[in-house]
C-alpha cells in the first residue's frame, strides 16, 4: 500500500485528540482500527493531511453496564463488543449484528465507534442503534455533546462528528422484558456487505406484538427505521403470515440505490423479504 | 559412512508437504522480498479510459518529484518500447496487432500502460505518478462481442478495419455431416451459454526485479511467474538481450492459475530498462492494477446445438463460439478456445461434430489461460445441455449419461473430436458419487420439497466430466500452430554422500512438486524422500524445461522422473555389479539396495555406489565418473482424467439465493503420487469453478471501465461460502505414461461449474427455468424465476 504522504499522530486522551484534529486543519482524520481509513488510503481517494490515532485512549475503551443502559468506548474492538457478556446479556442485538461484521480479521481490528463515524451506508451497526435508539457522545474543541442516533446519520459518509470533533462513546438504553431482537443480513457472500440489513426489536405481549422498532441497512444514503413497518405491527399476532403482511410497507419512505448486487426493484423486494424475517426471528416465530 | 535412512515406498502416501512450512508462514523469497542495492523502483500509469486517443503526454513534470530518475512515455522510450509477444498464431490469416508495452498514442483497455516513472522507493515512483501530464480524447469504445462483429461496431484498432482475430472451424466427419445426423435426429436442442469473464486473482500479485549481475554482463531477472523457461526464450526475443546472457528466476511464487503463465508489459520494461540503465529495476503491482492488467479468462459465448433420437442417442453436435481476445493477443490468448475445441463431445459417443470459433477483440484486458483454459468452457457448455436434452427428452439426466458415455470396455476410443482416450470407468466413478450422494434420497426429497411449494427449493446438479491435459505431445501441438513443443526434462544427481539433486523443468508456484517429485524419485531410486531436493524454477540451475500450466508437470514432468531415475539406477547398477564381481543381470534392487541373486550377503547400497562413482577408483573400463542421469521426455499423448461429480443446492425462490448444501466428487486422476495433494488440489478447483457458478463475473461498463475493480465487487469465495466436499476417486491407470498418472490440477475447476449451475435450474424447473446466467448471485437468480413465472402465465 503507498497512499500519499500524511502526518501521524497518537494522542493519549480525547482533549489531546481533538486539539490534534484541530491544529491539523480540516484535512485531518480520526483512524482507529484503520478498517474503513485504509482502503481509502490505498486507493488515495483520502489524501488526510494528518491521521490522529484513538485505538489507544483509554476512555474511548471498554464496556460499562450503567442498569438501565449500557455504554460502549467508540475505540472498543468489534471483537471485543460481540464477545462482551455485558453486550451479549443486555444488548443481544449488536451482538449478533456485530458477528455479521465482514470476517474475523476486521473484526479483530475495526472498532464501533469507527464503523459508526465512517458513516457508511452499508455498514452494520448504524441501524442498530438507529433501531435501539442509541445516545453518542461527541467531543470537539466546544466541549461535549450528546446526539440521538437518529440525528446522527446525515448523508452518505457523512455524520454528525464535525471536522474537529470526536465520536467518544455509545450508550444504549436496555431494553426491557419481552422483547426480542435479531439482526438478519442479506449479502452476496458471507464476507461481504449487506445488500440489505435488518435490524429489529420487538415487544411481544400475550402472543402479540406491542411494540416494534426496526432500522434497515443500505436502503438509503443513512440507515432509516421502518415506521409504517412500525406501526402496522402494532396489535399483530406473532405468526408468520401477519408479520409478512405487515412487512409490505417496509420499504416507504427508503430511497434504495442501484448497484451490482442489487437494482431498486431487488432492493425494494429485499428489504420487504428481509423485515418479515427479522420481525419473525425476533418476535421468536 | 554413517547409517542410511532405511527407504520406505513414497507414492501412494499423503505425506505433508515439504514446502508448507515456508510457505505457510510467508517465510520465503517472494520476488517483492528482493532488496537489490541501488535499485529503482517502476510505478506504471495506466489508462483510466476504455479506449481513447492520448492527445497530449508529457512526463517532465514527474521529474520534479523527490527521488524520480527517469520517466518515460513512449515517446521517450523508443526502440525499448518492445511489443508483447503472441506465440500461436492460430490461423494463416489471424489478426495480430501490434501490442507495445506503453501504448503509442491510442489506449484500449482501461489499464493500458500509458507511461511509467523510475524512482529511488516505490513510494516516490507512486507519488510521481502525479506530476504525469496526459490528456485523452475518448473514442467509441466496443465491449460487447455480438456488437463487436457487426458491421460499422467501433473497430478496436482501426487500422485492422475489423475486430475479428480469426475464423476457425474443425469438422472431423466433413462439411455437412453434422447437418446430416441432424436430419436423422427427433429432437434438436439449441441454447446459447455465457461463460462469463473471470479475473485469476492469485493470492501473491505479480512482481519483477531484472538486474544486471556479475562480471558477465548477465542480466537476471526474478519474477512471480509460472514459466521462467519461455519467459527467457521470448524476453530474449522480444528485447534482443542475447538468451544466453539471461537468467530468469521464479522464485516461490503465490499461486497463478494461468494469469502467470505470460510474457507481460512489466517485465519487458524491467528488462529492458535494467539493460539500458545497468541498475536493478523493480515492480511490484497493486491489487488495483492486478485487476485489470494480468489477464483475464473465459470470455465466450458459446452457441451450441444438439441432436438426438427420441430414446436418447446422441447423434451430433454443434458448437458456435464467439470468443473474446480483449484489446490485444498475448501469449497464447487466440489458442484457448482450442484447446476447449477438442472436449465438448467429452465422454459422449455420437456421430457427427462441427465446431466454429470467431476470435473477437473488445477494449477489455486481453485474456488468456485460467485454469482450465478452454476445458472449463467445453464442459460446461457440454454438461449443460445434456441436461437441457434430458429435460426435453423426459429422460432422467443420468440416464441420459450413461446411455452414451463411453463403456468402460471400449478404450482406447476415438471421439467423435479425433482424439484417442487411452482409458477410463465412468460407471465406476459414477455408481461411487452416487452413493457417496445419496441421490435416490434427495431426489425424494426434491419431490417432496415441489409438492409442498416449499419456499426453498432443491436442485440436484450432474457433471460427469473428462478432460485433455498434460500438454502435450509436441508434435500435437505443432500441428495446432504453436510455436513450442511439449517436453519436459529432468536431472538427478546422486551426490557422495549418497544425497540427491532432483532437477526438475516444472516451476510449481503452489502445487507441491517438491514433495510430490521427491516420492517418485524415491521409489526409483530407493532412496527416502527427505533425502532428495528438488531444484526448480531458475533457468541457470534448471535450464531446460517447459514450465508448469495445464495440469501438466506430473503427467509429463512426471515421465523424465521416473526415466532419469531409472537411468541413474542403470549406472549404479554396472558400478555395483563390477565391485561385487558379478554380471548385472545377476543383481536385484530393491530399496535401494543392490543383491546378488542367490546370495544375499553380496550387497551393495545406491549410496555407497553413488561415493564409488564419486572417488572412481574402482569403476569398471570406460564408464564415466559421478552418478547421474538426465531425462528429456516427450509425452506420448495427453491424459485424459474424468470424474462424476454431484451438487445439491437450495434455493430460496423468495430472495434467489443458492446454497450448496452437499457436494460429492469421484474423481479418477490414475495413480496417485501424493493423495494429500491430490485433495487440495481438487479442493481448490472445487472453490474456483464453484466460485465461476456463484461469484465471481467481471463487468464493464459501456465505455470500457472495470465495474469489478476490487474484491469489494469482485467477490472471490471464502471459506464460509463454500460447503465441506466430500471427495473420493476411482483408480483407472493412464496407459499412456508408465506412472499411469493423469493430470488433477484442474479438474475440480473443470467439472464443478456445470454441476452448481445444473442444480440451480434443477431446483427451478417446475417454474419453467431452463437457463441460469452465471455467476448466478441473487439478483439474476430472482429476475430469471420472476421472468420464467411471467412467460409460464
Amino acid at each position: 500500500m503507498i497512499p500519499s504522504k500524511f502526518d501521524y499522530v497518537r494522542p493519549k486522551s480525547v482533549d489531546e485528540a481533538v486539539a490534534a484534529l484541530k491544529a491539523g486543519g480540516e484535512d485531518s482524520k480520526v483512524i482507529a482500527g484503520g478498517q474503513s481509513m485504509l482502503p481509502l488510503l490505498r486507493l488515495r481517494l483520502a489524501a488526510p493531511s494528518v491521521l490522529v490515532d484513538c485505538a489507544r485512549i483509554d476512555e474511548m475503551k471498554g464496556i460499562k453496564d450503567n442498569g438501565d443502559s449500557v455504554t460502549i468506548g467508540a475505540a472498543s474492538t468489534h471483537w471485543d463488543v460481540m464477545n462482551s457478556d455485558i453486550v451479549k446479556t443486555h444488548v443481544k442485538l449488536l451482538a449478533d449484528a456485530t458477528a455479521t461484521v465482514a470476517d474475523p480479521q476486521i473484526r479483530h481490528r475495526g472498532t464501533f465507534g469507527g464503523a459508526l463515524a465512517h458513516g457508511d451506508p452499508a455498514g452494520d451497526l448504524p441501524a442498530v442503534v438507529l433501531a435501539l435508539d442509541a445516545t453518542l457522545e461527541i467531543a470537539g474543541s466546544k466541549g461535549r455533546r450528546q446526539v440521538a442516533a437518529k440525528d446522527f446519520f446525515l448523508d452518505y459518509f457523512t455524520t454528525a462528528v464535525g471536522p474537529d470533533e470526536i465520536l467518544v462513546s455509545i450508550t444504549i438504553p436496555k431494553l426491557g422484558k419481552g422483547w426480542g431482537t435479531c439482526y438478519e443480513k442479506f449479502n452476496r457472500s458471507a464476507n461481504g456487505w449487506a445488500v440489505v440489513g435488518v435490524a429489529a426489536a420487538v415487544k411481544v405481549d400475550g402472543g402479540k406484538i406491542t411494540e416494534a422498532r426496526i432500522a434497515l441497512t443500505n436502503c438509503a444514503a443513512i440507515p432509516v427505521r421502518a415506521s409504517s413497518v412500525e406501526s402496522a405491527l402494532k396489535g399483530v399476532a406473532v405468526s408468520a403470515s401477519e408479520i409478512e403482511k405487515a412487512s409490505q410497507s417496509a420499504a416507504d419512505g427508503t430511497r434504495a440505490t442501484s448497484d451490482l448486487a442489487a437494482d431498486k426493484e431487488y432492493r425494494e423486494h429485499l428489504m420487504r423479504v428481509i423485515t418479515a424475517r427479522a420481525v419473525s426471528c425476533a418476535a421468536g416465530v | 559412512m554413517t547409517e542410511l535412512a532405511e527407504h520406505v515406498a513414497a507414492i501412494g502416501r499423503p505425506l505433508k508437504r515439504k514446502e508448507d512450512a515456508r510457505l505457510l508462514t510467508g517465510k520465503t523469497q517472494w520476488t517483492d522480498n528482493i532488496q537489490l542495492a541501488g535499485a529503482l523502483h517502476m510505478a506504471i500509469l495506466r489508462s483510466p479510459m476504455g479506449h481513447a486517443k492520448i492527445t497530449k503526454l508529457d512526463v517532465s513534470g514527474a521529474l520534479k518529484y523527490p527521488g524520480v530518475e527517469a520517466a518515460y512515455g513512449a515517446a521517450e522510450l523508443g526502440d525499448l518500447n518492445a511489443s508483447v509477444p503472441c506465440v500461436w498464431p492460430v490461423t494463416d490469416d489471424m489478426v495480430a496487432p501490434d501490442f507495445p508495452a506503453l501504448a503509442k498514442g491510442e489506449v484500449r483497455h482501461m489499464g493500458d500502460c500509458v507511461a511509467l516513472v523510475l524512482a529511488g522507493t516505490a513510494a516516490q515512483a507512486a507519488d510521481a505518478l502525479e506530476g504525469i501530464v496526459v490528456e485523452y480524447s475518448a473514442l467509441p469504445a466496443v465491449i460487447n462481442m455480438d456488437d463487436a462483429i457487426k458491421e460499422g461496431s467501433p473497430l478496436v484498432h482501426s487500422d485492422k478495419g475489423t475486430n475479428k482475430c480469426y475464423t476457425y472451424k474443425l469438422q472431423p466427419q466433413g462439411d455437412g455431416a453434422y447437418e446430416a445426423a441432424k436430419a436423422k435426429a427427433d429432437v434438436v436442442v439449441k441454447r446459447r451459454f455465457v461463460n462469463q469473464r473471470l479475473i485469476p486473482s492469485a493470492m501473491e500479485p505479480r512482481a519483477v526485479v531484472a538486474s544486471p549481475m556479475g562480471t558477465s554482463g548477465e542480466l537476471t531477472i526474478w519474477s512471480a511467474t509460472q514459466v521462467p523457461h519461455v519467459l527467457r526464450v521470448l524476453l530474449a526475443l522480444v528485447t534482443g538481450v542475447s538468451e544466453n546472457k539471461l537468467r530468469v528466476v521464479a522464485p516461490d511464487v503465490g499461486g497463478g492459475f494461468g494469469g502467470k503463465l505470460q510474457c507481460y508489459r512489466e517485465e519487458i520494461l524491467c528488462v529492458a530498462l535494467a539493460n539500458k540503465l545497468g541498475r536493478p529495476i523493480k515492480w511490484t503491482e497493486t491489487r488495483s492494477e492486478d485487476m485489470m492488467a494480468t489477464h483475464h479468462g473465459r470470455d465466450q459465448l458459446q452457441d451450441i446445438e444438439i441432436a438426438a433420437t427420441k430414446d436418447g442417442k446422441l447423434l451430433g453436435l454443434k458448437v458456435d463460439l464467439i470468443a473474446n481476445m480483449g484489446a490485444y493477443l498475448q501469449i497464447i490468448t487466440p489458442g484457448i478456445p482450442l484447446l476447449g475445441m477438442f472436449m465438448y463431445p467429452a465422454i459422449y459417443k455420437m456421430d457427427a461434430y462441427d465446431f466454429s470459433c470467431i476470435g473477437v477483440f473488445t477494449n477489455t484486458t486481453p485474456t488468456d489461460a485460467y485454469r482450465g483454459a478452454g476445458r472449463p468452457e467445453s464442459t460446461y457448455a457440454i454438461e449443460r445441455i445434456m441436461d437441457e436434452l434430458a429435460n426435453e427428452l423426459g429422460m432422467e439426466p443420468m440416464e441420459l449419461r450413461k446411455k452414451n458415455w463411453i463403456k468402460h470396455e471400449e478404450f482406447p476410443y476415438t471421439t467423435v473430436a479425433g482424439l484417442t482416450y487411452d482409458s477410463g470407468n465412468y460407471e465406476a466413478a459414477t455408481d461411487k458419487a452416487m452413493a457417496l450422494f445419496k441421490y435416490d434420497e434427495l431426489r425424494k426429497e426434491q419431490v417432496k420439497r415441489r409438492a409442498s411449494g416449499d419456499k426453498v427449493q432443491l436442485g440436484i446438479g450432474i457433471s460427469t466430466f473428462t478432460e485433455m491435459c498434460g500438454l502435450a505431445p509436441s508434435r500435437t501441438l505443432g500441428a495446432l500452430k504453436y510455436v513450442a513443443g511439449g517436453w519436459e526434462h529432468c536431472t538427478i544427481r546422486v551426490l557422495p554422500t549418497g544425497k540427491v539433486e532432483l532437477v526438475t523443468g516444472t516451476s510449481p508456484h503452489g502445487q507441491g512438486h517438491e514433495t510430490a517429485w521427491s516420492q517418485i524419485a524415491s521409489d526409483t531410486l530407493g532412496i527416502p524422500v527427505d533425502d532428495i531436493e528438488v531444484i526448480h524454477g531458475d533457468t541457470r540451475t534448471s535450464p531446460y524445461g517447459m514450465d508448469t500450466y495445464g495440469s501438466r508437470s506430473l503427467a509429463v514432468g512426471g515421465q523424465a522422473i521416473l526415466r532419469a531415475g531409472e537411468k541413474v539406477v542403470e549406472k549404479a547398477r554396472l558400478i555395483a555389479a563390477h565391485q561385487l564381481e558379478c554380471s548385472a543381470n545377476d543383481l536385484e534392487f530393491d530399496h535401494g539396495v543392490f543383491r546378488v541373486k542367490g546370495d544375499p550377503s553380496k550387497e551393495k547400497a545406491i549410496q555407497a555406489v553413488a561415493f564409488e562413482a564419486f572417488s572412481a577408483h574402482d569403476l569398471p573400463d570406460g564408464l564415466e565418473p559421478t552418478l547421474q542421469a538426465e531425462s528429456t521426455v516427450d509425452p506420448q499423448d495427453f491424459s485424459y482424467p474424468h470424474g462424476t461429480h454431484l451438487c445439491a443446492m437450495e434455493v430460496d425462490t423468495e430472495t434467489g439465493k443458492s446454497t450448496i448444501r452437499s457436494y460429492v466428487c469421484v474423481d479418477d486422476i490414475g495413480i496417485q503420487i501424493n493423495p494429500l495433494i491430490v485433495e487440495g488440489q481438487v479442493h481448490g478447483g472445487l472453490a474456483q469453478g464453484i466460485a465461476q457458478a456463484l461469484y465471481e463475473g467481471a463487468v464493464y461498463d459501456s465505455d470500457g471501465q472495470l465495474l469489478t475493480a476490487s474484491f469489494a465487487d469482485y467477490l472471490v469465495p471464502s471459506a464460509p461460502d463454500l460447503p465441506s466436499f466430500v471427495t473420493d476417486h476411482t483408480v483407472t491407470p493412464s496407459t499412456t505414461n508408465p506412472l499411469g498418472t493423469k493430470g488433477v490440477g484442474e479438474a475440480g475447476a473443470i467439472a464443478s461449474t456445470p454441476a452448481v449451475i445444473n442444480a440451480i435450474v434443477d431446483a427451478l424447473r417446475p417454474y419453467g427455468v431452463n437457463d441460469v446466467p452465471m455467476p448466478a448471485l441473487p439478483m439474476t437468480v430472482w429476475r430469471t424465476l420472476n421472468a420464467a413465472r411471467q412467460g409460464g402465465k
